[in-house]
């Protein structure tokens, strides 16, 4: 007899992707699928989608989305939670989305407390536009903006948004991950999982998961580089771990 | 709490409201579900009302970071099918346009009111009419239209909130109160009462959670060759329905008119007086008011021009709506203008002296 170990979950739409070749993306998408189908939540979830490379998330996850302008997806959020609690709304942002023009919308959307899920993708540099720098590149990282690497003179420092938001009386749940190997990965799921559950057992503040995800394309480098250069140079900037909660 | 379709302001009866809280009122009456907002001047109170008033009939007030986030949340909340709105004055509009261009493309309905003030930059905070450009245009990036409605009364604040409700429901599009100074904190006797409304489509778009059906999706990228262009013109095509369909204006003594004064908002109302006693002194006026500033009521207008009759625009501002107005005309008469910008309020002897003048009436 023939066993079936391991399949495509249904909230995973059966697609080619257009995300590049070892793009961390496909598997945060997976998960992400994988979770709303363990909770069975996919008939009362709402999902944001941002501007830059995963704008086109609701292609693969097959839940209510949207598609909102650059960096606000914490508000658009807000506006759903509000009018919609016994919905379950999340926002997959990515660093510049999150981190950069958007950086007041997050903060605030924690400061209030909102009752979302914030999933954050940390690859350290913008994707779509073309490999510029990020608010998260790290120091020296060559970038399409940063021609020399990055400066703390010229540019300032790689910007740490969980520890920021982790101050915050707002928000009740900050962990950092990363997709650089199978045990993280687990670790990742866990942690998206967990903060997805907050939000159903209707927890009081705003849950964010930071998650380090390789971006071999504009790192110009192997996919394999990609995941060992998470672990040697972003992890010690972005320290894996709970923040809050 | 009140019970449906009541409200705890006297409902049905004469009371005395200033235009910014009579608006807020009528928006709860209307059925709106949420209100997002940022304090400027001057519309502070329509914030401050709703904050109160919200919560008392369980629905949602937010005071938010900025006017981005602002038109975001109604975004979030229209997304899901709530009747949400926000108001601003001036300044803060500007910074609303991106999500104005967001909410045309991805087609969700949205009331935004304009309490104007002086610009440009931070201008001043007296009345002003300065964002016709801006409102009639679509002052954001990308080929849309926003329906304009410009009230001249407090009454007028109340009666327009249900119809923008109902238009932006109907269409799917972004509708715009455009007030002023003036009429947001002026007091005058109003009836608020709920009348019935539209019959409107179901919003079977909406994000509900895909319960029972395929994945609703509300988006405004549009990559694939030729499919932005087939969103602009099934735009386009709604865009000329709404033209077609809801255009609203006044008129008064045209038929016989030398002089048609044209102004909307509190500056007709001023225009009306000064026409008034043109034609005390004998003089054949008459005036014509857009109460759609978008759709323009370009057909009334150029009806009126069919016949040689003087045009007289006046504006609080340097000159926008003449435009409109000279477009209309198409050169079948001279179109001449009169304004005060930068916060200015033109008075009914200045409008009357106008009047005199292009039609060579010396003043006495």
């Amino acid at each position: 007899m023939m066993k079936t170990i391991f399949k495509r979950t249904p909230t995973l739409k059966d697609c080619p992707t257009h995300y590049c070749p070892g793009c961390g993306h496909g598997i945060a998408h997976r998960l992400i699928a994988e979770i709303i189908d363990e909770l069975d939540i996919r008939d009362r979830t709402i999902g944001i989608a941002p501007v830059g490379c995963a704008v086109l998330a609701y292609d693969y996850l097959d839940v209510d989305m949207v598609e909102v302008a650059h960096g606000r997806p914490p508000a658009v959020a807000t506006g759903m939670k509000r009018t919609n609690p016994d919905k379950i709304i999340f926002s997959y942002q990515g660093d510049g989305d999150l981190a950069s023009i958007g950086a007041a919308e997050i903060l605030h959307a924690g400061h209030r407390g909102e009752q979302i899920t914030v999933i954050f993708i940390n690859n350290a540099v913008y994707g779509m536009t073309g490999g510029q720098m990020a608010p998260t590149t790290m120091l020296d990282q060559v970038t399409a903006t940063t021609p020399k690497g990055r400066s703390a003179a010229e540019q300032g420092y790689p910007l740490q948004v969980s520890e920021l938001l982790a101050t915050l009386p707002g928000t009740i749940y900050i962990e950092r991950c990363a997709l650089s190997n199978v045990a993280r990965v687990r670790k990742t799921k866990k942690a998206i999982k967990h903060a997805f559950e907050l939000q159903l057992d209707g927890a009081e503040g705003l849950s964010m998961v930071e998650v380090l995800s390789p971006c071999p394309t504009y790192w110009r480098m192997s996919p394999a580089k990609a995941m060992e250069w998470i672990e040697s140079n972003m992890t010690k900037v972005f320290p894996i771990g709970r923040l809050k909660g | 709490m009140t019970e449906e379709g009541q409200t705890s302001k006297g409902a049905g009866k004469r009371i005395l409201m200033c235009g910014n809280e009579a608006l807020a009122e009528s928006a709860i009456i209307a059925g709106c579900d949420a209100y997002f907002g940022y304090p400027i001047t001057p519309q502070n109170e329509i914030p401050a009302y709703m904050s109160r008033r919200m919560p008392e009939e369980k629905r949602i007030f937010v005071q938010t970071e900025s006017e981005l986030a602002a038109i975001n949340m109604v975004f979030g909340a229209s997304a899901t099918g709530k009747r949400a709105m926000t108001s601003s004055s001036s300044p803060g509009i500007s910074l609303m346009q991106e999500g104005i261009s967001y909410l045309a493309g991805a087609e969700l309905p949205a009331v935004v009111v304009n309490v104007m003030r002086g610009g440009p930059g931070l201008g001043n905070i007296a009345p002003s009419q300065a964002d016709y450009f801006q409102a009639t245009r679509g002052g954001g990036h990308g080929d849309y239209r926003t329906i304009v409605l410009g009230p001249s009364s407090v009454q007028e604040m109340v009666d327009c909130m249900p119809l923008a409700f109902d238009l932006a429901d109907q269409y799917r599009m972004t509708v715009m109160v455009l007030a002023d100074g003036i009429l947001g904190q002026m007091m005058e006797p109003v009836i608020l009462e709920k009348k019935p409304g539209r019959e409107l489509p179901a919003k079977d778009w909406a994000l509900t959670g895909a319960k029972g059906r395929k994945q609703n999706i509300v988006r405004s990228l549009w990559l694939p060759e030729g499919s932005l262009e087939n969103l602009n013109f099934k735009l386009r095509d709604k865009y000329k329905q709404v033209e077609k369909n809801e255009v609203l204006c006044e008129q008064y003594e045209i038929d016989d008119a030398e002089i048609v004064v044209v102004a909307y908002g509190v500056a007709a109302r001023i225009v009306r007086s000064a026409v008034s006693r043109a034609r005390e002194e004998g003089i054949k006026a008459g005036w014509l008011r857009p109460v759609t500033l978008w759709p323009f009521p370009t057909k009334q207008t150029s009806r009126a021009a069919d016949e040689f009759r003087i045009f007289l625009v006046v504006e609080m501002s340097n000159g926008q709506m003449v435009e409109d107005v000279r477009l209309a005309v198409n050169g079948k008469s001279p179109v001449m203008f009169y304004g005060r910008p930068g916060g200015g309020v033109p008075n009914v002897e200045e409008i009357l002296e106008q009047i005199r003048q292009l039609t060579l009436r010396p003043n006495k």
